[in-house]
């Protein structure tokens, strides 16, 4: 086990980071509609699909990668912002199961409705040819590619970062994550900013699926995994914490790279015990607020 | 007994007497049924939809000539998703309300083997047709069960077999860490060991989670001949995407052991060029095969498109259970199973295949597929013949390695 | 007319359930439709004890459920057990085992830290149960579970037939809803609803609310694990799936269909996802569209869940809210 190269190891570390920058993006948007609306979005993991097949319908029609993984998470953002406007909305004040519930209902339909669109057969596109090779490191080569969606990830996890800190909207969307009745009280509406939250959340999953769709391939079962994975990485950071989302993305991506290396046969479990461990020491994720959604 | 009652039973006795004919008559009138669980919704629903447009052609062709033993054929498809307890629940819906006779299906192995306990149960003639090397095994088989479909020893034993002598003898694999992905490791070691080849590696990866970029420099290292991966579905997509980003197709062969041809459309001939599998049937056999030439242009006719591979196995098992029922003149499970046993030989879409008496296995050819650089002869030219690997028992263990006979 | 009949029923649940269940098999297409009803609303119901009664939410309800599948299966198809029973108190008596150890070390973490630990530990025992093929037949599932006669006294009776296996689980879970009454209606069920209206309150006022938390995440394990036993005898097999989010999952849709912390709310739950899906994927392959909008319709206009809003319309005043 452990004759293992350096370079091999440094090329599972780099992977590690790819998987954890998508566990990010997924994250911080179930983070952020967690924290402020206490709304357990068991269709986060169908954002991340639609945007995929968003991404491969506007490759299609546009054959250009560059426009597709703009306006992809854009689309999907706006169908998140309909979602939250005409369901999610009505169910303020009852409490966190109905939305469980209600978002579970709209994932059977946005899985079966992109299996009734788009077939049954999976789809594939590929990444644009100028990120199709393999470039060198010095220890190892790597698909261009994924050090493009590293890449682009920290970038918009800059802009996000900008837009929450030097924003009113972002102050408000900030505070609200931390207690929501104290921003009421001081009389903002909250609709308005939950509209934009429950937008960008989504957007952020379907930008996370348009970049892994040249990674995986695109079908319709595509997020039903991952938003299990992803609820593990945001109690893992903390509930509503977003640098908790951050490190807990790239912590778990680290996990689950290493282990599928090291000791194949545990990466699915390991993810788990990570979790049970994180939370036996600090009982409230890693960066959590405690009292927060307890 | 008097007078009033004397006529009433000798008038009940008459109508009975009477009426006894068309009673007969309506009974036998009364459809065959056979029921079908397939996974319809799920990831495998292409293959599904193939199973299903198959078993509805074989009850079109019979109903064409009359029906069974003068009764009309009906096959009832119900959705498993996949999952052993609902297609068990299936099953028992099937046999008990919808009074089927007979049972076909099945696409998973924990589904098949959940099916048959159901029908051992009931004592319904089952005919399996996916890929298990269990179902046709001690303890999961029975005297009513039947295997219609290969199973990961004879294909892995075939695809060893034939890469070994044309491809190279020095292998990696990679194989999905569920029975499937470890029955199929299992032979193919075995089967190159035995041909004087070398296992450099083989690295179990969990379903599901086609993350294979760890691997795949050290495999790259190793320089094997042969690249051998147990990738099912969607994983096996991922797997070649990834690989060829890592430039592994110019180094080393590809191959696995099936091809599905869902998987082969959805990739392309940019991700299949050049990965050699074996199948059951593929659609081109048309130009060679008599049998297969048959069955292509009905399922065209019928459906607008070539038949996969999986849809001509529920062809297959269908027209048996109605050879069954037409030798044995009964629709009695037992007595059409006795019935196969006892006349083996059959021929339905590919050329000769046969029962095996002690574990009611099909035994069938195959054929060695390589994927395409290019189309060719529209969407569907996917694959090219390779080689033929005829119909042989030494290709799945013996009656007495699965504990029968 | 209709108030009073409800109030019946309310007075008396037990009764109640006894009635309609002994003549639901013929009010369903078929029986085995009947008795999956039985087993998953007896599931659904420890679930509810824990969630809608006591207020803790667990994600991962499967677990036990599978202990109590693999406890019964494995003593009938491997260690060769003969009586029905002996393996039924075997699979309870894995499941309420796993309920106290996996409750102990999950119960120090409150709300959706909670409920995630118990996810974790229900894919914890999945991985195991996936990998210990020797035992549970790993991703294959345990086949083979023998239904051997049952024995009462000095008779035996065979469960060969939908209708007598229907009868046979009806009378155990019979058994369940009135023990359920029994906990509900103690100080002890008084207590537990007491943790769920304010937690802080019952601790205040004396009580060792981790002990008794303890105890009900226990029951509504035994609960659990009694409807896997029945379902491994009832399907002759347990898939590995049992342990599995999934199952997780679907037990917490059917709780919050039928009613959280109503008495009937799990079973109308469970009867109706269940007819809805059987029937909606005879019609439809597209049939998770059709059960995925019906779902949200009965979120948005039915939040009480079907039974907690039937409550609701006929007795305003009984209901909790």
């Amino acid at each position: 086990m452990f004759d293992v190269s350096l370079a091999a190891l440094a090329a599972q570390v780099f992977t590690g980071l790819v998987l954890g920058m998508i566990f990010v993006l997924l994250a911080i948007g179930l983070s952020l509609i967690f924290g402020l609306m206490t709304v357990v979005n068991f269709a986060h993991g169908s954002f991340y699909m639609l945007g995929a097949y968003f991404g491969f319908f506007l490759l299609g029609r546009t054959g250009n990668f560059w426009v597709s993984l703009v306006v992809a998470p854009l689309m999907v953002g706006t169908f998140g912002l309909l979602i939250e406007r005409f369901l999610v909305r009505r169910l303020y004040g009852r409490g966190p199961d109905d939305p469980l519930l209600l978002t579970f209902g709209l994932s059977l339909v946005m899985v079966e409705g992109a299996r009734m669109i788009w077939g049954k057969i999976g789809l594939t596109f590929d990444p644009p040819r100028a990120l199709a090779s393999a470039v060198d490191l010095g220890f190892t080569r790597f698909p261009a590619y994924r050090l493009f969606v590293i890449a682009i990830t920290a970038a918009v996890l800059v802009a996000l970062w900008a837009f929450l800190t030097r924003t009113d909207v972002g102050l408000v969307i900030r505070a609200g994550s931390r207690d929501p009745l104290m921003v009421r009280a001081l009389g903002i509406d909250l609709g308005r900013i939950w509209l934009i939250v429950f937008g960008i959340g989504s957007a952020l999953a379907g930008l996370a699926g348009i970049l892994a769709g040249p990674m995986r391939g695109v079908y319709a079962e595509m997020g039903v995994t991952m938003v299990i994975e992803s609820f593990v990485v945001v109690v893992v950071g903390g509930m509503g914490s977003l640098l908790g989302a951050v490190v807990a993305g790239l912590l778990i991506g680290e996990v689950v790279s290493l282990t599928t290396f090291f000791a194949p046969k545990l990466s699915e479990i390991m993810v788990f015990v990570v979790m049970a461990l994180v939370l036996l020491i600090r009982p409230s994720g890693l960066f959590g607020e405690p009292g927060l959604l307890e | 007994m008097n007078r009033r009652s004397f006529l009433t039973t000798t008038t009940a006795g008459a109508a009975a007497v009477i009426a006894f004919p068309a009673v007969l008559k309506a009974q036998s009138k009364d459809p065959i049924r056979i029921g079908f669980p397939s996974p319809l919704t799920g990831p495998f629903a292409a293959l599904a939809d193939d199973q299903k447009r198959g078993a509805e052609l074989a009850v079109d062709e019979l109903n064409a000539k009359g029906g069974i033993l003068g009764r009309k054929v009906e096959v009832l498809i119900r959705d498993d998703q996949l999952k052993p307890a609902v297609g068990a629940q299936r099953t028992q819906e099937l046999i008990e309300k919808d009074r089927c006779q007979f049972i076909v299906g099945g696409l998973a192995a924990h589904v098949q083997m959940a099916i048959n306990e159901q029908t051992k149960k009931s004592k319904v003639l089952f005919i399996s047709v996916s890929q298990s090397d269990e179902i046709s095994a001690k303890p999961d088989t029975s005297p009513l069960t039947f295997h219609e479909a290969l199973n990961p020893t004879i294909t892995s034993r075939a695809v060893g077999t034939w890469v070994a002598q044309n491809l190279g003898k020095k292998w990696w694999i990679i194989y999905a860490d569920y029975a499937w992905g470890k029955q199929n490791n299992a032979v193919l070691q075995d089967t190159l060991k035995k041909l004087g080849g070398t296992v450099l590696g083989a690295t179990p990866y969990p379903l599901g989670n086609p993350e294979f970029s760890a691997h795949l420099p050290k495999i790259q290292a190793a320089k094997p001949e042969v690249l051998m991966h147990m990738t099912p579905g969607a994983d096996d997509i991922a797997f070649l995407k990834q690989a060829i980003s890592f430039g592994m197709k110019k180094d080393m062969k590809f191959a696995k052991p099936l091809h599905w041809i869902p998987q082969a459309k959805e990739g392309g001939p940019e991700l299949y060029s050049d990965v050699y599998g074996a199948i059951n049937f593929y659609w081109e056999l048309q130009d060679s095969n008599p049998s297969a030439k048959r069955y292509v242009e009905a399922y065209r006719k019928k459906f607008n498109t070539p038949p996969g591979d999986y849809g001509a196995y529920a062809y297959s098992a269908i027209l048996e259970v109605a050879r069954g029922v037409e030798l044995a003149k009964s629709t009695e499970s037992m007595a059409v199973a006795d019935a196969l046993r006892a006349n083996p030989v059959y021929d339905h879409y590919k050329g000769k295949q046969w029962w095996r008496k002690c574990d009611n296995k099909s035994f069938q050819d195959l054929w060695m597929m390589k994927g395409r650089d290019k189309l060719k002869g529209g969407e569907w030219g996917l694959l090219e013949v390779v080689a033929k690997v005829p119909a042989n028992e030494e290709l799945d263990r013996t009656c007495a390695e699965k504990g029968l006979a | 007319m209709r108030r009073r009949l409800f109030g019946v029923i309310a007075a008396h649940p037990v009764v109640a359930f006894v009635v309609v269940f002994a003549v639901f098999p013929f009010l369903v297409p078929y029986r085995a439709l009947a008795t999956q009803v039985l087993i998953y609303g007896l599931f659904a119901l420890g679930f509810n004890l824990l969630y809608g009664y006591t207020g803790l939410l667990s994600f991962g309800h499967a677990a036990y459920y599978g202990l109590g599948a693999y406890g019964a299966g494995i003593a009938l198809a491997k260690l060769g057990v003969g009586s029905l029973w002996l393996a039924l108190a075997i699979g309870l008596g894995l499941a309420g085992a796993g309920g106290l150890v996996i409750g102990f070390l999950c119960l120090r973490r409150r709300g959706i830290y909670f409920a995630m630990l118990t996810l974790a530990f229900a894919q914890l025992l999945y991985f195991i149960g996936f990998h210990a093929a020797t035992w549970t037949g790993g991703d294959d599932g345990l086949r083979g579970i023998p239904l051997h006669p049952l024995g009462i006294g000095p008779f035996t009776v065979s469960l060969d037939t939908s209708i007598a296996f229907y009868y046979f689980a009806f009378a155990i879970v019979c058994v369940a809803v009135a023990g359920l009454k029994r906990i509900l209606d103690s100080p002890f069920g008084a207590v537990l609803q007491a943790i769920r209206e304010n937690s802080d309150r019952a601790m205040a006022c004396g009580y060792n609310i981790t002990r008794i938390k303890l105890l009900s995440f226990v029951f509504s394990a035994l609960f659990a694990g009694t409807a896997g036993a029945l379902e491994a005898l009832r399907l002759n097999v347990v898939p590995i799936e049992s342990l599995y989010w999934s199952t997780s999952g679907q037990v917490v849709m059917m709780t919050l269909l039928g009613g959280a912390g109503t008495f009937f709310g799990p079973f109308v739950g469970a009867a109706t996802f269940l007819v809805l899906e059987d029937r909606a994927s005879v019609f439809t392959e597209s049939w998770p569209l059709v059960i995925g909008l019906i779902f949200m319709a009965f979120v948005l206009f039915l939040p009480r869940g079907i039974w907690g809003t039937l409550l609701y319309w006929i007795a305003p005043r009984r209901t909790p809210a």
